[in-house]
């Protein structure tokens, strides 16, 4: 078919066609750069099959209406870049604790503040795992090409329905705007997941039931089942409670619904580790620029592998673990001035050597930078 | 273990194009059609990246096309086979990133001082205003240059990329100006 040949596609629009494929049907956002393509690509592609696109008049409200639209069945999506991800995360607490799927497209920028508008970060890694206030687990997936971009964004959509949460998607300036060859998937190709509906007659509906895995049905408004959604702590009937016993589980099931399942939820893509001694980690763009350093290093003899990190959040603690058994030092690269090496820190050994290559100029880093660290710690 | 840097070889299966100008002369969409051409035609690998500033016109403006027939790891040029100087500010910029015997291709029109004697010059600019009708095709003439002297797209593919990405209305000054940057490529070649 004409419209699955491969096709030369900018990373932003890759998401808005992953997207699609996953089931979106409503995006609500207001343009900023570098991410503005990923809103023009939903206004072109919704209003085909029936979906809708709302530019609203700030970020504060297009979070709203999509957590909204999420709570009327409709898989719902919004992407920004760090200005505007700061100015969601308030809502975004509102999708965690009500339980709502959904998913934030940050195309990561300089910062802080208005910063650096096109130009590449992955300064953000930790405002999606700790930005909004208050106890939550966090799903954020960091795609590291335009083809990853799809298929990232359907485990996006997939990981939202099944987990009933906010997931976001890490883009960056740099993925966000290159273009490659890829191929759109063929329907059926990929699993598409939908949010479990209940069962129940509506009146012995219980919106917030503990279930076997903690994941409650969750009916579309409109459907007979009435309940109420607050972002005030609540029982399992959605209404407000300051009762400890049901605080506790409320919380407690935020956490657990997905921290149980975390090796499901991780995805690593491990090249050249079989012999390797040396480790790079890393994830988005910089897992390129890893793969570069690590396969011309082989060049040169040096037993050198990476490990990308497609799951950045939950952290997978085991599978970096038994990866890095057989290594004895690691180099962390990032665009930032270090974040996911703290974590990489906290999980591996003391005897593994944790080296850190840092840049935070607008740049990604190149694979020299990578080989003179690694020429620097060998 | 000695120095690692001096050991290393560097991959030979990519080549690394670059489009340099200024914001407003169409480098990145330049360089979008140079990587429809090339990835549509043969099958080869293609990764089209960009770096640009705030501004809508003026800033310095670059966007590379790396070619691979294997998988592209790191996404932008590490050492530049072909250049596309449009303006000085650009030809200074990243005349060190070409590597030695890269082809070096300027625009005679903007570009005064070249470092070196081995360089295709052509008045991009100009012909664009004088022969092809409007300023605004000197990215195509370049890139149809690029086509003739280095062979790393076909005339055909060029064309048909070109015009899929003409504005309706301006077909024919494309065409045209397609013609005029082969002949013109060409003609140094020899």
């Amino acid at each position: 078919m004409a419209e699955h040949k491969r096709k030369l596609m900018q990373g932003n629009i890759a998401c808005v066609q992953g997207a699609i494929y996953a089931g979106m049907r409503f995006f609500a956002g207001y343009p900023i750069t570098p991410s503005t393509e990923v809103a023009e690509g939903s206004a072109r592609e919704l209003p085909k099959i029936g979906g809708r696109f709302i530019q609203m008049e700030d970020e504060i409200a297009s979070i709203a209406a999509v957590i909204a639209a999420s709570v009327t069945g409709k898989k719902s999506m919004t992407a920004t870049s760090g200005p505007g991800f700061s100015l969601m995360l308030e809502n975004i607490g509102y999708a965690y604790i009500t339980e709502t799927p959904c998913v934030i497209v940050n195309v990561q920028r300089g910062g802080p503040s208005t910063g650096l508008p096109t130009k590449v970060s992955q300064s953000d890694t930790m405002q999606a795992r700790w930005g909004t206030h208050g106890d939550y687990t966090a799903i954020a997936v960091a795609p590291s090409s335009v083809g990853d971009t799809i298929t990232e964004t359907i485990r996006a959509f997939n990981l939202a329905e099944r987990f009933r949460t906010p997931v976001t998607i890490l883009l960056d300036e740099v993925i966000g705007h290159m273009r490659e060859m890829v191929t759109l998937p063929e329907p059926g190709q990929y699993p598409i997941l939908d949010r479990v509906k209940p069962t129940v007659p509506p009146d012995k509906f219980e919106p917030f039931a503990m279930t076997a895995n903690l994941v409650s049905p969750m009916p579309a408004y409109g459907e007979g089942y009435r309940y109420n959604v607050t972002g005030l702590t609540h029982d399992t009937m959605g209404f407000a409670t300051n009762r400890a016993d049901e605080i506790w589980p409320k919380l407690d099931k935020l956490k657990n619904k997905i921290e149980h399942y975390t090796d499901e939820i991780a995805k690593l893509r491990v090249e050249m580790m079989d012999d390797a001694e040396i480790a790079y980690i890393s994830y988005g763009t910089v897992a390129r620029t890893s793969l570069q350093a690590a396969s011309i290093a082989r060049t040169a003899g040096v037993k050198v592998g990476s490990i990308q990190l497609y799951t950045i959040w939950p952290f997978p603690d085991k599978q970096l673990l038994e990866l890095c058994a057989r290594c004895k030092k690691v180099i962390v690269g990032e665009l930032n001035m270090g974040q996911i090496v703290h974590e990489v820190k906290r999980v591996l050994p003391r005897d593994i050597e944790v080296h850190t290559v840092q840049r935070y100029d607008g740049e990604i880093l190149t694979p020299l930078q990578l080989l003179k660290k690694l020429e620097e710690v060998m | 273990m000695g120095k690692l840097l001096d050991k290393i070889e560097i991959p030979q299966d990519r080549y690394e194009v670059r489009l340099s100008g200024s914001g407003g002369q169409g480098m990145i969409l330049a360089a979008v059609i140079l990587g429809e051409a090339i990835g549509g035609g043969d099958g080869r690998n293609v990764v089209q990246s960009q770096s640009y500033g705030p501004e809508a016109r003026g800033g310095a403006s670059k966007s590379d096309v790396v070619i691979s027939s294997n998988e592209i790891y790191y996404p932008k040029a590490m050492k530049l086979d072909m250049l596309l100087a449009m303006t000085q500010e650009s030809m200074d910029k990243y005349y060190e990133d070409l590597k030695e015997g890269g082809t070096l291709i300027i625009d005679s029109t903007l570009v005064t001082h070249v470092p070196t004697e081995n360089y295709y010059g052509l008045p991009f600019t100009r012909l664009a205003r004088e022969e092809a009708g409007h300023v605004m095709v000197a990215n195509v003439i370049a890139l149809a240059a690029i086509g003739a002297i280095t062979g790393v797209v076909s005339r055909e593919a060029l064309t048909e990329s070109v015009l899929s990405r003409a504005p309706r209305g301006t077909e024919e000054k494309n065409r045209k100006a397609v013609e005029i940057g082969w002949r013109e490529g060409l003609k140094l070649k020899k």
